[in-house]
């Protein structure tokens, strides 16, 4: 699967960050994965445990935030409920994917600092 | 560093930074953009099951294209082979090979690599096959202009409920092997309806590659689309830059 070469790009970002800053440690650093995101949330996490050793992430854990994907109409703003068409039952517009439904994103980082 | 008595304590400090993790890779496939639009190419995403048709109808694609005066390119991913690029070659577009080895999926730096040193400039209309992968692929962008997801017949009608990231990221969907359908128990109002529940702007072709039906409709929208990103009547190879070392 794929999941290992997302946290490796992951953990360069992480890397270029902590040069960027100085940091001395990083302490945390939390994501969010939409459903569809593409990426399994548990073998994500399970790459990242494995492939963080010897990097800078080496004690870093991770948090991740799971987004579900909901769609409602950009028009008038009706919810499509779960499975259903997606196309607005009251005007007919095509749907739009709610924010983070298909995200893949590093939020933030919990760095020491000097 | 703590700036009112110098004490040397360190700060922890929470980095705000809400950034997609493939940026690097967002990076390389918007260079890919860039140069592909530039040179007057129309670059194609072409991506579906192992064995859902995307070499056959990429060489079905050269018979109908014909009267177009359109240059076709390609390069054909596999984990293994080159089999595709040969196939195609023989059916008349240019291709090369790119083996991933293990890797399920092509990204942009992948694809930037293996056109250096091709002639893809002097295409038209450049085809990137992707592995063959309902899952991996949707996510990597390479810097083409549409993404088409080859769907066949013999995969079973609840296919897209079953891979939506992969139906979101189609810009048009190709349902293959259409000359099957007399032989099988397939349904294809149910096919639409699953599409429907996974493509808020569903775009679907039915074609065979075997009898050309529906090809015809394929190749109009690769002209409507190259229409779209103002290539009709640009003369390709006029790259605005180019990685070639000069006298190349």
């Amino acid at each position: 699967m794929h999941e290992y070469s997302l946290v490796e790009a992951l953990i360069t970002r992480v890397e270029a960050e902590v040069r960027r800053r100085g940091a001395l440690k990083v302490h945390g650093l939390s994501i969010r994965i939409g459903e569809l995101a593409g990426v399994d949330a548990g073998l994500f996490q399970t790459a990242y445990d494995t492939f963080r050793a010897g990097t800078v992430c080496a004690e870093a854990p991770l948090t991740l935030r799971q987004v579900a994907a909901s769609w409602s109409c950009p028009a008038c703003r009706t919810a499509i409920p779960r499975g259903e068409v997606l196309r607005c039952p009251a005007c007919a517009e095509p749907a739009r994917l709610d924010d983070g439904g298909d995200a893949l994103t590093l939020d933030g980082i919990d760095l020491e600092v000097p | 560093m703590c700036t009112t008595c110098g004490c040397g304590d360190t700060a922890l400090v929470p980095v705000e930074l809400h950034e997609k993790i493939l940026a690097g890779n967002d990076r390389a496939a918007k260079h890919n953009r860039e140069h592909f639009l530039e040179a007057g190419v129309l670059a194609l995403n072409l991506m579906g099951s192992p064995g859902a048709g995307k070499t056959a109808v990429l060489e079905a694609t050269a018979r109908a294209a014909a009267g177009k005066g359109w240059r076709l390119g390609a390069v054909s991913a596999d984990l293994a082979t080159d089999n595709d690029a040969v196939r195609l070659v023989k059916a008349g577009i240019p291709s090369h090979a790119i083996t991933t080895g293990q890797a399920c999926h092509l990204d942009a730096d992948l694809v930037h690599r293996s056109l250096h040193g091709i002639a893809w400039q002097k295409t038209d209309v450049f085809f990137i096959e992707n592995v063959g992968n309902l899952v991996c692929p949707a996510i990597y962008d390479l810097g083409q202009a549409a993404n088409v997801v080859v769907l066949s017949v013999t995969e079973g009608e609840d296919k897209p409920l079953k891979y939506p990231t992969m139906f979101l990221a189609a810009d048009l969907v190709i349902v293959s092997k259409c000359d099957l359908v007399p032989h099988l128990d397939f349904d294809m109002q149910k096919l639409d309806d699953a599409i429907a529940r996974v493509m808020p702007k569903p775009n679907v072709l039915k074609v065979s590659a075997r009898t050309g039906e529906g090809l015809a409709g394929w190749v109009a929208w690769l002209e409507a689309l190259r229409l779209e990103h103002g290539l009709v009547g640009k003369i390709a190879g006029m790259a605005g830059h180019s990685h070639q070392p000069a006298g190349a």
